[in-house]
């Protein structure tokens, strides 16, 4: 696709979420109350074993939390059914018939809704957070465009896996399910109700390598917490590269196969 | 009188057959909500993996109280979660087509979105409960057998009354949906634990403004016969029920003036 279609279009998804200027408040609010129930449970967790947790002490703790509220809205963590609902209704024909490959151009417009989610959902969280609790900021500053890379890696897995959800549509019509498996693993198994450092490690291992979770959330956080040195925070952006080219060819897959099963009635 | 009953039962079984429809997808639905009830159990394991103590608390007591919390919320979901959809019902103007019909518009509501899969959560949640009875020492009298019975039901009234109270914003505010997510589903997550991991106002707005301290953390400390570490006399957590039934007859009432207050979007 030419960049200026693809810059087109998530400009497009940019103007689309900015007109839902109420739904983006009331979702920020709601990011920021379930940020004082999570900072205040992991700060008994952590005053409980003398104020460090698995790596992370109570200032890198409050800016892993408040990020992460933030950054719900930024990677879209929640349902997104906008792809499947045009499966079951037939309007999908008429994405594929575009000159566009669908994964791109809902890709494209994605990023641009991301973009938004950057500027007004990730901010009221983190200025809730920073009025009541310090936080820690990054030493270095590589650390400061890391995190950026990271977040977009984040955003495009996110998209991948939750464009594969919305793909089974094709095959179970009903979505829901596998929604609710995605909502299952984006929260627990992601590292945001609790970071994934928390488990054993043997669980750390299969779910970094074996699941997309972590490099959702877990991944952008502890690259801006600065949890490792350099090397770990690359070590970190390549897991999420191996996870972004995994996801968008299973995309692109899926998509082809679902689609030589498409038959389109009354054309 | 009948006659509405077999119409509310119609109404019931139709939205069970439909939902059913799709049978691998009922089956996905079924076991991911119940694969939520294990979350919030292995999130409060996880915790304890790294500390012995929460707010002053064991992981059995802890346990205990989330057990309570999670019946609590799962069985007021079932009955009434569905009304945090009324702001869809007043955006397309199905609102109105409810309003016409010659039945009550919160059973109404609560019947055509019924949601059979939520019974997947409330038996993992009595699960929760009965082993979270066998982990913890309580040494039986006639008023701790009592409280034990008492305390589900008050948190059943307590959550439905939050569910209503919070979708009837959308009278006011269509795109309120998040926003009531705070106080329900907020409120699920600040009984998951006890009161004393939390501080300053938001203690108090969550714990005493809401009422939410009674549906877990009051019971558990008369069946343990604990002191409140906060402070508390004893006889205040005999006031579950009382305070439950206010806050489910102020969200009616609040419902009642929503109503009054609904002139249609204009469609």
């Amino acid at each position: 696709m030419p960049p200026r279609t693809f810059f087109a279009l998530a400009g497009a998804g940019f103007r689309r979420w900015s007109t839902y200027r109420q739904a983006t408040v009331a979702a920020a609010f709601t990011n920021t109350v379930f940020g004082f129930l999570r900072m205040y449970v992991l700060y008994a967790v952590a005053a409980g074993v003398g104020g460090v947790v698995a790596g992370y002490d109570l200032a890198m703790l409050a800016s892993y939390v408040w990020f992460g509220q933030g950054l719900i809205g930024v990677v879209m963590l929640f349902a997104w059914t906008d792809l499947a609902d045009r499966v079951r209704t037939g309007e999908i024909t008429a994405d594929l018939l575009r000159p566009v490959d669908p994964v791109w151009s809902y890709l494209a417009s994605d990023l641009g809704r991301a973009g938004h989610a950057a500027l007004f959902r990730l901010m009221l969280p983190v200025a809730m957070g920073a009025m009541w609790f310090d936080l820690s900021t990054p030493d270095r500053w590589l650390s400061y465009p890391l995190f950026g890379l990271s977040v977009l890696l984040a955003v495009v897995i996110s998209f991948g896996v939750r464009y594969l959800v919305n793909l089974t549509a094709f095959w179970l019509l009903d979505v829901r399910g596998a929604m609710t498996l995605w909502l299952f693993g984006s929260t627990l198994l992601s590292g945001l109700v609790v970071p994934i450092r928390f488990f054993p490690e043997w669980t750390q291992w299969l779910l970094w390598l074996g699941t997309p979770f972590p490099a959702v959330v877990q991944a952008p956080l502890d690259v801006y917490v600065e949890y490792s040195d350099l090397s770990g925070q690359l070590l970190v952006l390549a897991d999420q590269a191996f996870w972004v080219v995994l996801a968008l060819s299973l995309c692109r897959w899926v998509q082809h196969r679902a689609v030589l099963k498409l038959v389109i009635q009354g054309g | 009188m009948a006659e509405r009953l077999l119409a509310y039962r119609h109404l019931f079984a139709a939205q069970i057959r439909s939902q059913t429809q799709y049978r691998a997808s009922f089956a996905m639905d079924l076991a991911s909500s119940a694969g939520f009830a294990v979350m919030d159990v292995l999130s409060v394991l996880v915790l304890f993996r790294m500390t012995p103590a929460l707010g002053g608390f064991g992981a059995a007591e802890v346990f205990l109280m989330a057990a309570l919390a999670m019946v609590g919320f799962a069985i007021a979901d079932l009955i009434v979660g569905n009304v945090e959809r009324l702001g869809v019902y007043v955006r397309t103007g199905l609102l109105d087509a409810v309003l016409i019909r010659p039945l009550g518009v919160l059973p109404q509501l609560i019947a055509i979105d019924f949601a059979p899969r939520r019974i997947g959560r409330v038996a993992q949640s009595l699960l929760a409960l009965a082993v979270g009875f066998t982990v913890v020492d309580v040494d039986w009298t006639p008023s701790r057998v009592t409280m034990a019975l008492l305390a589900p039901v008050t948190g059943v009234v307590l959550f439905s009354g939050l569910f209503v109270a919070g979708a009837t914003l959308a009278f006011w505010w269509i795109e309120s949906g998040e926003f009531a997510n705070a106080f329900t589903y907020g409120g699920r997550d600040f009984t998951l634990y006890p009161v004393s991991v939390y501080s300053g106002w938001f203690r108090r707005l969550f714990a005493y403004g809401l009422g939410l301290a009674f549906v877990s953390y009051y019971p558990v400390l008369v069946l343990l016969g604990r002191p409140d570490p906060l402070g508390a006399p004893e006889f205040l957590a005999w006031l579950g029920p009382p305070v439950a039934a206010g806050v489910a007859v102020g969200a009616g009432l609040l419902w009642r003036t929503g109503l009054r207050h609904y002139r249609g979007t204009g469609s």
